[in-house]
């Protein structure tokens, strides 16, 4: 099993926001839902490799900046065009103040 | 069954499946290809080494989804009354439905002297010869400075070609685009050692099958090895015409994308349709994100349904770093309130007299402006009037204002 690392402090993502996060040369998105829970995702869209974190979360939806293409992040499903490959979504947990991400 | 396999017809195709239809499904295109997306055709993805297709389905996709796609041929005549379309091929199929997806073209240059080296933008096909052309040390006349015609300027940039955009009007971007932006993209064309010529009319064109000269207006001449024109598109109208239905500025539909036809819709780039969220106003876009929303919505309402298009028109441009997205349509508005954003980005945010936010304009680096449009792009849904003191304002967040 790979390790957890740290992503960021809890009080960086707004409730229903989204933050890049880059580790050992990959980049993924963590999430904040509305009702204070922390997710986390690839982060690029699977149609043109776009960083999802420059997106607009809504509920639990991320929708991408670039052409609107929309992904659960809960789950990572893509939710309607131009996105049909769904994100990968990657385990989190929030320890002492700090949000962890388990890259695997 | 649907005609025209663009982005449209591609996506209401998969969208009847999608909805649990289980009847017959056709898909009829005069494209050798699969449905695909033509907004990378004009841009940096041109600009590899052998660019690739971006097919919105495969094959296999249609198979497991028993869409039935004819490419290749083209729908020749629609014969209302016998619910039968004739095709190039000499075949005839029937339909119970029918979805017109045709799209659009170029706008011809009016203008004798045209030959092999002036060409037009809109399919892959048109793309790859355009690219054959981009290389280093080839000079480059792109005729109109709208969207196509700048962003392929952009590319040939890339490529290293030298680049002259010749414009009829004042400015480059004249239509929808507010001055404050298009002046940004001039200077960042300009900046990448492109020629705008604007406020020019062609006087002459001669073009010999090797190299095309474009006597200006004043006088001045533009020669180039290739001449791309990029002066608008025309709906594609005349099957629909033929068949008796109504045409204006497209085929005419109403919010539910019918034609006067109830079994016959229109949908994408060829339809001109009233836009809810403007009171009806007649409309019709050239939009990608349309194209899918309609073909979407079509695809609904054949199998019964009656919703309505609701939806606020959206568009964006990329030209070298800067991305433009455009929510609503700015002509719509009276007054403009700006917004600065990080890294040199800007929204000009478009009022209606009665402070009703109708538009939105963005300009910057990447996705800089794109969460604010999409926010703004809700709020002229929900025909919002924001203070424009919070639209002005970096530090009031639009969410907040959605919430309000
Ligand atoms: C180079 C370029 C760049 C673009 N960039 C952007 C952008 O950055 N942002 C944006 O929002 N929009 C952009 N667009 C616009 C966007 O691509 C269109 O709005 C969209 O493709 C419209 O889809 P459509 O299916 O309605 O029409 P089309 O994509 O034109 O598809 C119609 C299809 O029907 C076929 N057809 C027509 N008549 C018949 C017939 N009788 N029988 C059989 N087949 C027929 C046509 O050959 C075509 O394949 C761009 C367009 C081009 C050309
Ligand atoms: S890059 Fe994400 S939807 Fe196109």
């Amino acid at each position: 099993m790979s390790d957890w690392v740290e992503a960021c402090a809890a009080g960086d993502i707004d409730e229903e926001d989204v933050m890049r996060f880059d580790h050992a040369g990959r980049t993924f998105a963590i999430y904040r839902s509305p009702d204070d829970e922390y997710f986390a995702t690839d982060g690029l869209c699977t149609h043109e490799k776009v960083h999802l974190a420059d997106g607009l979360v809504m509920d639990d939806i991320i929708e991408c900046p670039k052409h609107n293409g929309r992904f659960n992040y809960k789950t990572g499903d893509a939710r309607g065009a131009p996105v049909c490959v769904s994100l990968r979504t990657y385990p989190v947990k929030v320890n002492a103040g700090k949000v962890l991400v388990q890259v695997g | 069954m649907v005609i025209g396999a663009g982005e449209c017809g591609g996506r209401a195709a998969l969208a009847l499946r999608d909805l649990g239809f289980e009847g017959p499904v056709t898909l009829v295109g005069d494209e050798p290809h699969l449905p695909y997306e033509r907004p990378p055709l004009s841009k940096e993805a041109m600009t590899g080494e052998a660019p690739a297709i971006k097919a919105i389905a495969t094959d296999a996709l249609f198979a497991e989804r028993a869409i039935r796609h004819i490419h290749s041929v083209r729908a020749v005549a629609i014969d209302r009354a016998a619910h039968v379309v004739q095709l190039s091929d000499g075949s005839s199929l029937p339909y119970e439905k029918l979805l017109l997806a045709t799209g659009s073209v170029p706008r011809k240059l009016p203008m004798p002297g045209l030959g092999g080296r002036c060409v037009y933008l809109r399919t892959f096909n048109d793309a790859l010869a355009i690219r054959a052309h981009l290389s280093a040390g080839n000079r480059v006349a792109i005729i109109g400075g709208g969207f196509i015609g700048l962003e392929l300027a952009a590319a040939a940039r890339k490529l290293g070609a030298a680049v002259t955009v010749i414009e009829a009007q004042p400015r480059i971007l004249m239509r929808g685009v507010p001055a404050e932006i298009a002046e940004i993209i001039h200077k960042a064309h300009e900046a990448e050692g492109v020629a705008i010529r604007t406020g020019q009319g062609i006087a002459a064109i001669d073009d010999d099958g090797k190299e095309v000269g474009i006597t200006l207006a004043d006088g001045q001449r533009v020669v180039a090895d290739l001449a791309v024109i990029g002066i608008g598109a025309v709906p594609v109208t005349a099957l629909a015409a033929e068949a008796g239905l109504a045409i204006d500025n497209g085929i005419a539909v109403d919010e539910q994308l019918r034609t006067a036809d109830p079994d016959i819709f229109a949908a994408g780039d060829c339809c001109s349709f009233p836009l809810a969220v403007y009171g009806g106003r007649r409309v019709r876009l050239e939009a990608w994100r349309n194209a899918q929303e309609q073909g979407a919505l079509a695809a609904k309402n054949i199998l019964g349904g009656e919703e309505v298009h609701a939806a606020v028109p959206w568009f964006w441009s990329d030209q070298y770093g800067l991305t433009l997205q455009i929510a609503g349509l700015s002509d719509e508005g009276r007054s403009i309130v700006r917004r600065d954003l990080d890294d040199g980005a800007f929204i000009l945010f478009h009022l209606a007299e009665d402070g009703r936010l109708v538009a939105a304009s963005g300009i910057g680096p990447g996705n800089a402006v794109a969460r604010d449009i999409r926010l703004a792009e809700m709020l002229i849904a929900k025909r919002a009037s924001p203070a424009p003191e919070a639209l002005g304002s970096q530090a009031v967040k639009l969410k907040s204002l959605l919430a309000a």
